[in-house]
């Protein structure tokens, strides 16, 4: 029993990092109507500026973290601006493939960058881990305060979009794009504004896995990335409380199976439970049902 | 006008042969007489595999209008047919008639793989099925990969353990070895078959492509409603262009099987980023060219490789001239730019004539 519920603890913790990541996934999906497959490199990126802002600038954690936000926001708008602008009202296959090409520019900039050697990541947390039920169970640092970053993202998020202006136009824009122009929304901004949410969301997640995981290498995003995207259809792509919700089943599901099935069947099981819920839910578990119209 | 439409079709395919046919004479002549490089001649019969695979997921993308990401599942299924069939029955058969069998085999069970992913994939639409075929891709590739299978007197066994809970006689064989894959396949694929898988494809896809069946598969993609409501059976006919792409894709996945002594099955085969490149191929040839997705793959499989000299910086390059032929070929402003340059020429081009009436 004890067992079950460190391993349920872990998958809360594992699936809230994905829940950090598919909100950006959710958020650009919902504005900008494309799949952002570079988005798990952001978080690649995340995990290289605290690795050497700590260990070579020496720079305590809160800055290095700070550092890492504010270097993965500005990419994030730079990307934005060089290779998804100029493609707006291109069909969204084309979108698809240059975010694959910004997706390969950044693992190989990375390989260049940084070397082929996996470097080992010091964690930025450093409390003590927590003990419960007499010392049955114990929670570690980077778990506890994974679950608790996650919570305060949601709270935060959740209040920006729906207390701000800025967040009220990424819901009109996300709702109707051309009405939200007429009625005098800067959708060009609003969606940089996303994409600079998103990556910053990805920097964040990045420091939670590479605190939890401590390898880091130049494709340490790419897997947690499509586990992310899948997390985000799984809970209805465009839903942010979905995107929240997808990435915890698919953590504590991906924990629990690997901890009771096979540590090698976890990956099938987990893509195998997101095709049963989308013969259910063709639109995942919080998506919206559109009609179609003739 | 159906005359019209009939010639240009004709047309557009003998140039497609003719020019798959051009290449091959001309790399075979090139070969023959020692005018190509080692690292070429090894890559011939994987530009055949890519051809074929870019072609039949541009069936699925192209013609057929849905977005699959899990197209390298298929060439994983058909791979693993071809080599199990190479190591059991077909050891003891000829090299041609043990590549026969295993390519119609190939082609006959990703077939079935298709028709039974199918049944759940079509039902989806947009990004949701995309998700899907990916999940479906990475399921194959990793239940492979802790798949063991041998083979001794009393006959077949498979395993998800290991090796030794196979039980096998003294006289058994392990054939797959979970992730370590098969090893000692006997690499019997030549350039000329993989030409002929390829021209073969072709032929399917092309006359598919020109018939009726065709014109009901790219008018469910046109506008499915309206399609469904003149009588064409949406389901049957994107199954039918799903089952024929995944049963290439299969086909190519023997001929790669058959091009290697040791097959396993990893994220760089036949994972997502695989599915991924194949997709680039496509979309850069053209969506819908079946011509120009030849040409894409067999461009760009040579391409990283003509890089090699840059060694790192390779990929890099990759990438950013990715991104840029993207940017040049859909960007609302380049195609705007590109279109003023070409009416500005043709202007020049008009006033030169008015001036030599003159």
């Amino acid at each position: 029993m004890s067992s079950f519920i460190s391993f349920l603890i872990n998958g809360i913790s594992l699936g809230s990092v994905y829940a950090i990541i598919a909100l950006g996934y959710t958020m650009v999906y919902g504005i900008a109507k494309m799949l952002n497959f570079a988005h798990g490199d952001v978080i690649m990126v995340g995990g290289y500026v605290v690795f050497l802002a700590t260990s070579i600038l020496g720079l305590p954690a809160w800055a290095a973290i700070l550092m890492a936000v504010v270097v993965c926001t500005l990419l994030g708008i730079t990307i934005e601006r060089i290779a998804y602008k100029p493609l707006r009202g291109a069909s969204s296959l084309s979108v698809l493939i240059t975010a694959i090409g910004v997706s390969y520019f950044l693992q190989n900039a990375a390989l260049i960058l940084f070397g082929a050697d996996t470097k080992s990541f010091n964690s930025v947390v450093n409390l003590p881990s927590l003990k419960l039920m007499d010392g049955a169970i114990t929670i570690s640092d980077e778990t506890l305060v994974t679950i608790v970053v996650c919570i305060l993202v949601m709270v935060l998020l959740t209040a920006f979009i729906n207390k701000t202006k800025t967040g009220q136009a990424m819901l009109a824009v996300s709702a109707d794009r051309g009405a939200a122009t007429l009625m005098g929304i800067n959708v060009n901004k609003t969606i940089a504004v996303t994409f600079a949410i998103g990556s910053g969301l990805a920097a964040i997640a990045g420091v939670l896995l590479c605190s939890s995981y401590p390898v880091l290498s130049s494709t340490t995003g790419s897997m947690p990335g499509i586990k992310a995207f899948t997390a985000a259809v799984f809970g209805g792509i465009g839903s942010i409380p979905g995107a929240m919700i997808g990435g915890l089943l698919l953590g504590i599901i991906e924990n629990l199976s690997k901890a009771y099935i096979s540590s090698q069947l976890s990956d099938p099981i987990v893509f195998g439970i997101l095709i049963i819920v989308l013969l259910f839910k063709p639109s995942g578990l919080m998506g919206k049902q559109i009609q179609e119209k003739v | 006008m159906k005359l019209k439409y009939r010639k240009r079709a004709l047309r557009y395919n003998l140039i497609t042969y003719g020019m798959v046919i051009f290449f091959y004479v001309l790399w075979e002549i090139m070969m023959n007489t020692g005018n190509m490089s080692s690292l070429m001649k090894g890559m011939l019969v994987s530009l055949c595999y890519y051809s074929m695979l870019a072609v039949s997921l541009n069936l699925v993308v192209g013609i057929s209008g849905e977005l699959s990401l899990g197209h390298a599942g298929f060439m994983c299924i058909g791979a693993f047919t071809g080599a199990i069939f190479a190591m059991t029955i077909g050891a003891a058969l000829p090299g041609w008639l043990e590549l026969l069998i295993a390519i119609i085999l190939g082609a006959l069970v990703s077939a079935a793989f298709g028709f039974l992913i199918g049944i759940p994939v079509l039902r989806l639409r947009g990004d949701y099925l995309a998700i899907v075929t990916l999940a479906f891709g990475e399921i194959i590739k990793n239940v492979i990969n802790v798949v063991y299978f041998g083979i001794d007197s009393r006959g077949p066994h498979i395993s998800f353990k290991d090796s030794l809970s196979l039980g096998l006689e003294p006289d058994g064989v392990t054939i797959i070895k979970g992730a370590q894959g098969i090893s000692r396949l006997p690499r019997n694929a030549t350039f000329t078959l993989g030409i002929i898988l390829l021209l073969i494809s072709l032929f399917i896809v092309l006359n598919l492509i020109n018939s009726r069946h065709g014109r009901a598969i790219m008018a469910i993609r046109d506008n499915r409603i309206a399609a469904e409501s003149i009588g064409i059976s949406a389901s049957k006919y994107k199954m039918l262009a799903f089952v024929i792409a995944s049963s290439i894709a299969g086909v190519a996945g023997v001929l790669y099987s058959h091009n290697l002594s040791t097959l396993q099955s990893t994220s760089a085969n036949f994972g997502y980023n695989q599915s991924i490149m194949i997709l680039v191929f496509v979309v850069l040839g053209g969506i819908g060219n079946i011509r120009n997705s030849v040409i894409a793959a067999t461009i760009l499989t040579i391409l990283p490789e003509k890089l090699r000299f840059l060694d790192d910086y390779r990929m890099l390059i990759y990438a950013v001239v990715l991104i840029a032929m993207m940017l040049f070929n859909s960007a609302p402003s380049a195609i705007e730019f590109r279109a003023r340059m070409a009416a500005k020429f043709a202007r020049r081009k008009n006033s030169a004539e008015v001036d030599d009436e003159r």
